[in-house]
């Protein structure tokens, strides 16, 4: 047998094995827990999920939020679709060596401008993959810490190979004068003549080297995809295309197993949140974000998802093999993944919005809630909220009749919408009703509306709860009956539009809460109507505040529900100069008190959100207030500004502060 | 082992109390009731002893705001059995209430009872030792850990000043529970609406009742504040640099 | 049947407990009333001396080995005969762990009403109660011919309990007391290897506005600045943030500080119990209408997490460090 004869048979049998070792782990690993999933419904909406991926995964948009990695990404990502032709050339040409050794494809073997393409591509890449070696073996940032080094640097070194042994092989082939297209490869032609001057039979052995070494990585990298995190090659098209196209906001509810809600084995999640634990590519950008993971707190978004995805795969084994010890008798929720973790969580999405793939962080997390609520296993202090808020509708466990107790005094009254219809049914929410210190913000807030000409009514003591943060601690059935209860008493109030003063109340009213007689809600933050009346003229301000102001996104008005312009029109209506914090709009710092975090015990941090954001703020030069839009931000940073030291420097104001001192 | 847990509805001292136009009473106008916290220590430890050594757990209360869903609740922690009193309790005192459950007690023959040591609206002593003694049963209160041994239990008893004595009680006996060994767990709602579609409260009409026992009020009032405290105005730093001259003027500096 | 008020000593392990001497002085100007004598009534075994100091007309003992330590069942059955015998206007039990244990048994074998939680009696004979956290105040008369009292302390001090010359005491004979199904099989001591709070002078107690353990160090550094010692009340110690060897109220220890601070404790009865008779008693509590205000000698409503730290720095520099 001929050595080319030898070299397609040799190739052919690589091929089928390397396939097939491929195929075997993407069906072990992949496909047969998917199919032990959860169904995940019905997807619709293509139109827009392809152009997602085009502009997700083509343009590599979320890449490019951290600007030098997304750079980097972007030329390996791009310089592997094109280089993917050159591989299909070298196998396609590799198979009929036997009987054409000199065979080059049609088309695309042959056009000159595709050729250099792929060879100033495969420079690009390199020059990309020893950018990223450098930050893994020398920088090696905090966002890496628990990723898979040795998996990330082995690949790095497969794909540099790779490029190397194309250039040097199309290098040596145009030595030897084979390549029809040298002039076309100018970078190949370069590296040629490192070693031009060898001699011929040199040059071949180079040229027939340098292709086993490219192929042979080729398709031992191919039998590594499933293993680790690069399987998110295969899984980030479908990962993308099938996201998550409901609104932000709402939450599915709870999975039953057993009469138990929640999710207390990690078989129990839909195939489409396990597709997502394959997907994670363990860039830890969702870490570099996470409020919590900045703190200290053992939680860190992507070492979630990993641990999801590796038990996943140990269960998933032991599932197919009938085992019912080992890895079967560890507990996902506590063991695998500890009480303490889901409790670190503020539910902010910090980490959703970051993350290039889609993957859902705070969704799983919610899940697995469910099941330690459904155990009772949480602190005292949340025990004693959810118990308050059960009985008397506000986590403060006061009566539910001292709820409008802060319009006492308030001339005119704040109508009361049980008995009278309104324009504007205002849903005040616990902590702007409740919180001693508190009050006199509510009462401006009043003023402003009273001043503003609205015709608008509070629910007084018939006011529940929202339910936003109960459904977030994962107390799904307590969520339900305040929805039950609130829907019941709005139903019997006329109204034309809510209005909210907590971004919490806002987002579960706006996404969560069922439809009323009169279809879908409309639901406006104070910011947005504001915002309309100030465009439209009925507010007209009597002072320009020369303030020197930077505004803090609330996690449920920014980035759940997009609203980040609204305010801002409105700081600068009364007349303030607005200076942007570095995180500002969708890479807002939250405060820290979401996902029920408010009602639990605080462990010792290194550092509270709350205080990392306001020494942000106090970063900029000349900067006088810190305005917010939320009255847990309120409290939240009123505290920060004390124990940072800042109490006289920075004054931390409600939005409607702003607006009352100009109206 | 048979475990029987009697409770009790009190006012709930988060809403405001008002005293009645009689002036002898509370207003029932503004008046919340809620569980006697010692009584759902006493629920937990019934619960706690079932899961360590196995038996049957009856929870019983009078008709009263709240009462249903208390047992529901108490189902869902595992009791087995949830009985109701129907009847007109408005006027009953402690005596009365030992005596309506003294009567079911007989009929379910409990090896072990346990009650809450007191609640804060009693004014004709507690319930538990009252049913005791109508049941010719010996009572050991301020317990805060019981185990099982056999015939008898053993009882942590609380005395101030930090000392616990072991008490042995042969059973049948009545325990007053000052602290369940755990606290109180939580039961999310969705337990709780489960069990609502499958437990049953067994109603048992309580005939007349003894009023006895107690003594007649003559005057309720809230008490009068006979001086306050001198209030130290300002913030943090003020009342701090306050605190230190006090303690100076109180020789500590 | 006769108009004395009978007081029930209660005693544990050698000592008679505050509550006792508390009910003695307010039998007297009872006894007053009813026109009848104070007799404390004494059971115990070889413990007549404890009977020395009481301010009582004159003492009724038994002695009974059943009766050496305290169960219920023994008392229960020395205290129904004696009381059916003698017939009193009125028998002061104290609502304790020992009281409370025996007077509902008496109740319901001799058909006697009971009055629990008084904190005192009116000049005309009145019983005061205190009852729903002692946001309520309850009134009335003592039933004829004989009516059970338990006690709560606040009302009366216990040095008017106290006399330097010892009572007349009579001892009364035992009733059988064999074959009883309560029976003690040992106490369990309190841990001494802690801080004795009941000896320091000033103490530093934290509450439920402490919030969490780790807020304890705060509460440390301003009791040591203040060379004292931190206590807690009992949803601190139930938590497990403190041991109960540093629990101060009705089921912990009682103190008599010269300076009690308390932060973040809002004067619910049970705690008071404790710590009521201190000197001065200053209290920092965020909630304005906390019952502790109106026991306090000093009060701030100020968040105590905020001050802690400000005050430790503050005295400190005072003391000149």
């Amino acid at each position: 047998m001929t050595y080319d004869g030898f070299k397609s048979f040799l190739l052919l049998l690589a091929l089928l094995v390397a396939t097939g070792i491929f195929l075997w782990r993407a069906y072990q690993l992949l496909w047969i827990n998917l199919r032990r999933g959860q169904p995940s419904g019905r997807f619709k909406h293509w139109g827009e999920r392809i152009k997602g991926v085009f502009i997700y995964v083509g343009a590599q948009l979320r890449l490019f939020r951290f600007s030098v990695p997304g750079t980097a990404h972007f030329f390996i990502f791009w310089g592997f679709l094109i280089l993917f032709l050159t591989i299909f050339q070298a196998i396609v040409d590799g198979l009929v060596a036997f009987a054409n050794p000199n065979f080059v494809l049609p088309l695309i073997g042959r056009f000159g401008p595709l050729a250099l393409i792929q060879d100033i591509f495969a420079l690009l890449v390199a020059i990309a993959i020893i950018y990223g070696l450098i930050v893994r073996l020398v920088v090696n940032p905090e966002r890496y810490k628990g990723s898979h080094k040795n998996q990330g640097v082995m690949v790095l070194g497969f794909i540099l190979t790779i490029m190397l042994s194309l250039l040097v092989m199309n290098g040596a082939r145009i030595n030897l004068g084979e390549d029809p297209l040298h002039a076309w490869r100018p970078i190949s032609t370069i590296v040629g003549r490192i070693f031009g001057g060898l001699h011929e039979n040199a040059q071949v052995i180079i040229v027939e080297s340098a292709y086993w070494l490219h192929l042979g990585v080729v398709l031992l990298f191919l039998t590594e995809l499933p293993n680790g995190k690069h399987f998110h090659i295969v899984t980030s098209i479908p990962a993308v295309l099938l996201r998550d196209l409901e609104p932000r906001g709402k939450l599915s509810p709870a999975s039953v197993f057993n009469g138990n809600p929640g999710v207390s084995e990690v078989e129990q999640y839909r195939w489409r949140q396990m597709l997502d634990f394959y997907t994670c590519s363990e860039c830890g950008r969702c870490q570099e974000v996470c409020p919590a993971y900045n703190s200290g707190t053992p939680l860190s978004p992507k070492l979630l998802i990993m641990n999801l995805r590796d038990n996943l795969k140990e269960r998933g084994h032991a599932l197919t093999a009938g085992l019912s010890n080992g890895v079967m008798k560890k507990s996902l929720v506590g063991e695998v993944i500890t009480d303490e973790i889901l409790w670190s969580c503020t539910t902010c999405f910090a980490c959703d919005q970051e993350c290039p793939l889609f993957i859902e962080h705070v969704v799983p997390i919610v899940d697995m809630r469910r099941h330690l609520v459904n155990e009772g296993r949480m602190d005292k202090m949340l025990q004693d909220a959810l118990a308050n808020l059960g009985r008397y509708g506000n986590s403060f466990g006061q009566s539910d009749r001292m709820r409008s107790k802060w319009t006492m005094g308030l001339q005119p009254a704040v109508k009361d919408a049980r008995r009278e219809p309104v324009d504007y049914l205002w849903f005040v929410g616990d902590y702007a009703s409740y919180n001693a210190t508190l009050t006199d913000v509510t009462r401006k807030t009043a003023e402003v509306f009273q001043k503003a000409g609205l015709n608008f009514g509070i629910l007084h003591d018939s006011e529940r709860n929202a339910g936003n943060d109960v459904r977030r601690v994962g107390e799904e059935g307590l969520f339900e009956m305040l929805v039950e209860k609130n829907s019941q008493v709005l139903s019997k109030v006329k109204f034309q539009t809510i209005l909210t003063t907590d971004p919490h109340s806002y987002n579960t009213l706006k996404n969560e809460y069922p439809e009323n007689s009169t279809g879908r809600m409309t639901v406006l933050h104070y910011a947005e109507l504001l915002d309309q009346m100030i465009a439209s003229g009925q507010i007209k301000f009597t002072k320009k505040l020369g303030y020197k102001v930077t505004y803090h996104d609330p996690c449920y008005l920014g980035r759940y529900n997009g609203i980040y312009d609204a305010p801002r029109r409105v700081i600068e209506a009364t007349g303030c100069k607005l200076v942007e914090m570095p995180r500002h709009g969708d890479r807002s710092l939250c405060c820290g008190a979401g996902g029920g975090r408010i009602w639990m015990e605080e462990k010792q941090v290194k550092e509270r959100p709350s205080e990392s954001r306001i020494r942000e703020a106090m970063a900029l030069d000349g900067i006088q207030a810190f305005i917010v839009a939320c009255p847990k931000d309120l409290t939240m940073y009123r505290d920060a500004v004390k124990t940072t030291g800042n109490e006289k420097a920075l004054a931390v104001r409600d939005l409607i502060e702003l607006v009352y001192e100009a109206l | 082992m048979k475990i029987a847990v009697p409770v009790k509805f009190v006012p709930d001292l988060v809403e405001e109390l008002n005293i009645d136009p009689s002036g002898t009473a509370l207003d029932t106008a503004w008046l919340r009731l809620i569980i006697n916290e010692f009584d759902d220590h006493a629920v937990e430890q019934a619960i706690l002893l079932k899961e360590k050594g196995g038996g049957q757990v009856t929870v019983m209360t009078i008709e009263s705001e709240g009462a249903d869903d208390f047992l529901f609740a108490a189902a869902a922690k595992g009791t087995d059995q949830l009985i109701k009193l129907t009847g007109d309790f408005s006027h009953a005192n402690n005596h009365g209430l030992a005596c309506a459950y003294a009567d079911i007690l007989k009929e379910l023959q409990p090896d072990l009872i346990l009650t809450g040591v007191q609640a804060h609206n009693d004014l004709d002593g507690s319930v538990g030792p009252l049913l005791a003694e109508q049941l010719g049963l010996p009572y050991v209160g301020y317990v805060a850990g019981v185990s099982v041994a056999g015939d008898k239990v053993i009882a942590r008893k609380e005395y101030s000043g930090g000392l616990v004595a072991e008490v042995e009680i042969k059973l049948p006996a009545v325990l007053g529970i000052q602290a369940s060994e755990k606290p109180p767990r939580y039961i999310a709602y969705s337990k709780i609406r489960q069990v609502m579609g499958t437990a049953k409260i067994e109603e048992k009409p309580v005939a007349t009742l003894n009023l006895s026992g107690g003594s007649a009020v003559s005057r309720m009032f809230q008490p009068e504040v006979a001086q306050r405290a001198t209030m130290l105005e300002g913030g943090t730093d003020a009342v701090a640099d306050k605190l230190v001259a006090i303690f100076k003027e109180l020789g500590t500096l | 049947m006769s108009q004395d008020i009978f007081v029930i000593i209660e005693h544990l392990r050698g000592r008679v407990s505050e509550i006792s001497y508390v009910m003695l002085a307010a039998a007297r100007p009872l006894s007053k009333s009813t026109g009848g004598n104070v007799t404390a009534v004494l059971l115990g075994q070889n413990a007549q001396g404890l009977a020395n100091n009481l301010a009582a007309d004159k003492v009724l003992y038994m002695d009974h080995p059943a009766l050496a330590e305290f169960t219920s069942t023994a008392y229960e059955l020395a205290l129904v005969g004696l009381i059916k015998e003698n017939s009193p206007r009125a028998v002061l039990f104290g609502h304790s762990s020992i009281g409370m244990d025996v007077v509902g048994g008496v109740s319901v074998k001799l058909g006697l009403p009971i009055v629990s939680s008084c904190r005192s009696f009116t000049p005309e004979g009145k019983y005061v109660s205190q009852i729903c956290g002692g946001k309520i105040m309850v009134e009335g008369e003592l039933p004829s011919p004989t009516t059970l009292v338990t006690m709560v302390p606040g009302g009366y001090k216990a040095e008017g309990g106290q006399s330097a010359q010892a009572p007349a005491l009579t001892t009364v004979p035992a009733p059988a007391l064999d074959g009883l199904r309560v029976s003690l099989k040992q106490y369990i001591e309190p841990d001494t290897s802690d801080v004795d709070i009941t000896k320091e002078p000033i103490l530093v107690a934290v509450g439920r506005g402490i919030q969490n353990k780790d807020n304890i160090e705060l509460a440390d550094e301003l009791a040591k600045a203040l060379a004292g010692a931190v206590c807690a009340s009992r949803p601190v110690v139930d938590q497990g943030w403190m041991p109960t060897t540093r629990l101060v109220g009705k089921s912990g220890k009682q103190v008599k500080p010269k300076i009690y601070l308390a932060l973040g404790i809002s004067g619910a009865p049970e705690h008071v119990e404790g710590m009521g008779e201190s000197d001065t008693i200053i209290a920092i509590n965020t909630d304005p209408n906390a019952p502790i205000f109106n026991l306090a000698k000093y009060g701030a409503v100020v968040d105590l997490l905020e001050l802690t730290p400000v005050l430790t720095e503050k005295i400190k520099s005072a003391k000149g460090g």
